[in-house]
């Protein structure tokens, strides 16, 4: 330990004191391009995907050297907690980038505002833009140009197991005062809590700010919403549906604790998005993989909403393979790598022509997904879009767990927003 | 005698010296005394991750950040996060290292004699010591999983109601400050037994001959042996603990909300979560802790310099 200690003293001093002092040069990845017409070299792909989708998603990027076969696609997959902070180190480094990201839909303005994303327009990356539902292209954008091309779409839903619902004789709730209501019957007849919430992740909290007809930021007229009433409600909404023992939640390991809840049957219904409907699926409360409901998300005292998200494929302004690289963006992003995905992974498509195919249109869960992906909320794709969590976090904790009131919390929220926003009232 | 004279005669005599430790001054220099300079810098700037220097592949980026005086260092300590950071973080050290110190101090002296399975005892109080922090406090954040977690099976089968041990401000302290002990105490157990073993022995029985009780050996005997290696090693353990990361950002992320958050895992919030990442108020964070850190470490060397310690 104490060896430890001192290394990580030594890591807390270097780091904390010294962290421009990284730039050193290197850099690995094929050299080569197109030589003669013909792609060759190295495409370095980091993925993002979970445990339950990382197979499928090595197959499919691998698949390109099919296509391409002088091209040796390395895939890594690093996991979605590190990738940002992973990503920023390497590409403000200069060192060990990949050349083909997957970026997050928040992530690719905050990137593209460092410099370190390579302006795709023009660029083989995208291909039949007409294509994509125009909801999937507005985080690809920022300051007028496109930063990357749409994989994955995806919104926040209800799970819901049906025979528990079933048992306790409630119907799927459309609000979350519907939900605490039935949370009681749920508890008696099913001994299940209604709801796991995720107080440790401030992505789960949008569906409360929206439900109150509220958000983060005005983009547009740069105003701080977040500490106006709407606030404050939605974090009293989280409040009482934990004190009131309708949902249960954890500050720490929400992902696992939620699933694993849901799997095991001790909850009734969770908020989650189709990533998770593979995992959720292999649980033995899905055993009959019918059992496994899925509706909106349900909404607050004013309005329903849930945040659009997803992911995108960019590509690092520094890649020594550049053509290989808009190639392997334009064979992730193309109709036939997202049809496979969807039979695989239930993921949501981003191209409107993969709906049309009977097999995709058929599946269960984009028959829901795709309307409430047509409804989700658009976030404000701005550079700090990102950083707007990290506030909501602390305060949400602070909320649940009585060490500040809602109140506090909204204008604590806001206050933190201002000082990251510089311009904004 | 002038100042180059002086300096070639020291050249003259201690060539070898010098040159045996050159090494060792240029990796430091390069490790430690260029960070803590480059720190020192960024702090007395409004450095943050769009302004700084960048190379994209062939792309080369200028710095455009500015000089910014002591402004860094006026806002973080007229912000009321600064001292509510620091009222913990001296908490949680003086917390750790006082019961870190009277633990390792229990084991050495029950240790500090024959009994059997002496050794066992030994290398299984040392074990924490032998595993990567990381991997022992992912256990222990695996242990405290409120709904998952053994503790709390445990404790259901005593039929006690599940401990929200990282869901609860206070439980998160207490829980952090637990882990933090649990790693410290083998190299407080190491240290005080190696020092036990240099009290003559001698001392204590003639201490029994005049009829010392147990506790009177005790308070006058090996507190007072062991006063050089206590001294040290609670100024190292306090370093050590107020600058604790891994333990406190792996267990909780500085959560619930900010409860467990210390003054260095804020400034990695600052400089690696927050975007554009804020370099230069990051590094004025660093150096205040570095500035409290070496005050601390003078006042206590004063302090015991009083008492007649030589170090």
């Amino acid at each position: 330990m104490r060896r430890g200690i001192r290394g990580a003293t030594a890591t807390a001093l270097v780091a904390g004191l010294a962290l421009a002092a990284t730039a050193c040069g290197g850099g690995d990845g094929g050299s080569g391009g197109d030589s003669g017409g013909e792609l060759s070299g190295t495409v370095t792909f980091w993925d993002t995907s979970n445990d339950a989708e990382k197979a499928t998603y090595r197959k499919l990027a691998e698949g390109f050297q099919k296509e391409h076969p002088k091209v040796h696609v390395k895939y890594v997959n690093v996991p979605f907690g590190d990738a940002n902070a992973k990503f920023k180190n390497a590409a403000g480094g200069n060192s060990g980038a990949p050349d083909v990201m997957r970026t997050e839909v928040a992530w690719v303005a905050d990137f593209a505002n460092l410099g370190y994303l390579a302006p795709l327009d023009g660029t083989p990356a995208l291909d039949k833009t007409d294509d994509y539902l125009p909801q999937a292209v507005g985080s690809t954008k920022f300051k007028g140009k496109t930063y990357a091309a749409p994989q994955v779409i995806d919104t926040l839903g209800l799970f819901y197991n049906k025979k528990l619902l079933k048992d306790a004789g409630v119907e799927v709730p459309k609000s979350f005062a519907e939900l605490a209501t039935a949370a009681k019957k749920i508890k008696a007849k099913t001994g299940a809590t209604a709801l796991y919430l995720r107080g440790d992740d401030p992505y789960w909290f949008l569906p409360y700010l929206y439900g109150e007809g509220g958000d983060m930021v005005d983009a547009r007229d740069k105003v701080v919403e977040i500490d106006d009433g709407a606030g404050v409600k939605a974090f009293k909404t989280i409040k009482s549906l934990v004190d009131s023992k309708a949902a249960v939640t954890d500050a720490t390991d929400g992902q696992e604790n939620q699933l694993k809840a849901l799997k095991d049957g001790t909850v009734a219904m969770a908020v989650d998005g189709p990533w998770d409907i593979e995992g959720a699926r292999a649980g033995k409360a899905f055993k009959d993989k019918k059992n496994l409901g899925v509706a909106p998300v349900p909404g607050g005292s004013t309005a329903q909403g849930s945040p659009q998200g997803g992911w995108n494929l960019s590509v690092y302004a520094g890649s020594k393979n550049l053509q290989a690289s808009y190639a392997f963006v334009k064979y992730m992003s193309s109709a036939k790598v997202q049809q496979q995905t969807n039979e695989k992974l239930s993921l949501l498509p981003t191209r409107k022509s993969v709906y049309e195919v009977p097999a995709v249109k058929s599946n269960e869960m984009v028959q829901f997904f795709k309307p409430a992906v047509d409804g989700a909320v658009q976030r404000p794709w701005i550079a700090e879009g990102n950083s707007l969590f990290e506030p909501v976090k602390v305060q949400m904790n602070k909320v649940l767990t009585g060490a500040a009131s809602p109140e506090q919390a909204a204008k604590a929220t806001g206050d933190a927003y201002r000082k990251l926003l510089k311009d904004y009232k | 005698m002038t100042l180059a004279v002086r300096v070639r005669r020291a050249l003259g005599t201690h060539w070898y010296a010098w040159t045996m430790v050159a090494p060792v001054v240029l990796v430091i220099g390069v490790i430690i005394g260029y960070p803590l300079v480059r720190g020192v810098f960024l702090s007395l700037t409004d450095a943050n991750e769009a302004n700084v220097e960048r190379n994209i592949g062939v792309n080369h980026l200028p710095a455009t950040y500015k000089f910014t005086g002591l402004d860094n260092y006026r806002a973080v300590l007229s912000d009321g996060v600064f001292w509510d950071r620091l009222g913990w973080t001296v908490l949680w050290t003086v917390a750790c290292v006082s019961l870190t110190f009277l633990v390792g101090l229990t084991l050495a002296n029950m240790l500090n004699r024959t009994l059997r399975g002496r050794t066992f005892y030994r290398l299984a109080l040392i074990l924490p010591w032998a595993i990567p922090a990381f991997i022992s406090v992912f256990t222990w954040r695996m242990l405290y999983n409120e709904k998952n977690g053994i503790l709390n099976k445990l404790l259901a089968g005593g039929g006690i109601d599940a401990v929200p041990w990282l869901n609860d401000p206070t439980w998160a302290k207490l829980s952090v400050i637990a882990v933090n002990v649990w790693l410290g105490v083998p190299f407080m157990l190491v240290a005080l037994l190696g020092g036990l073993q240099s009290i003559p022995g001698e001392l204590y029985e003639a201490a029994e001959m005049d009829g010392a009780s147990a506790w009177q050996r005790f308070r006058h005997i090996t507190v007072p042996g062991l006063r050089a290696v206590s001294s040290t090693v609670i100024l190292l353990s306090t370093i050590w603990t107020f600058n604790m990361f891994p333990v406190i950002f792996l267990l909780t992320r500085g959560g619930p909300g900010d409860a467990t958050e210390i003054l260095v895992t804020y400034a990695y919030r600052l400089s690696f979560i927050d975007s554009p990442r804020n370099f230069s108020e990051s590094a004025a964070w660093g150096v205040l802790i570095l500035v409290l850190l070496s005050v601390v470490a003078v006042v206590y060397r004063r302090a015991l310099r009083k008492q007649g310690e030589v170090w």
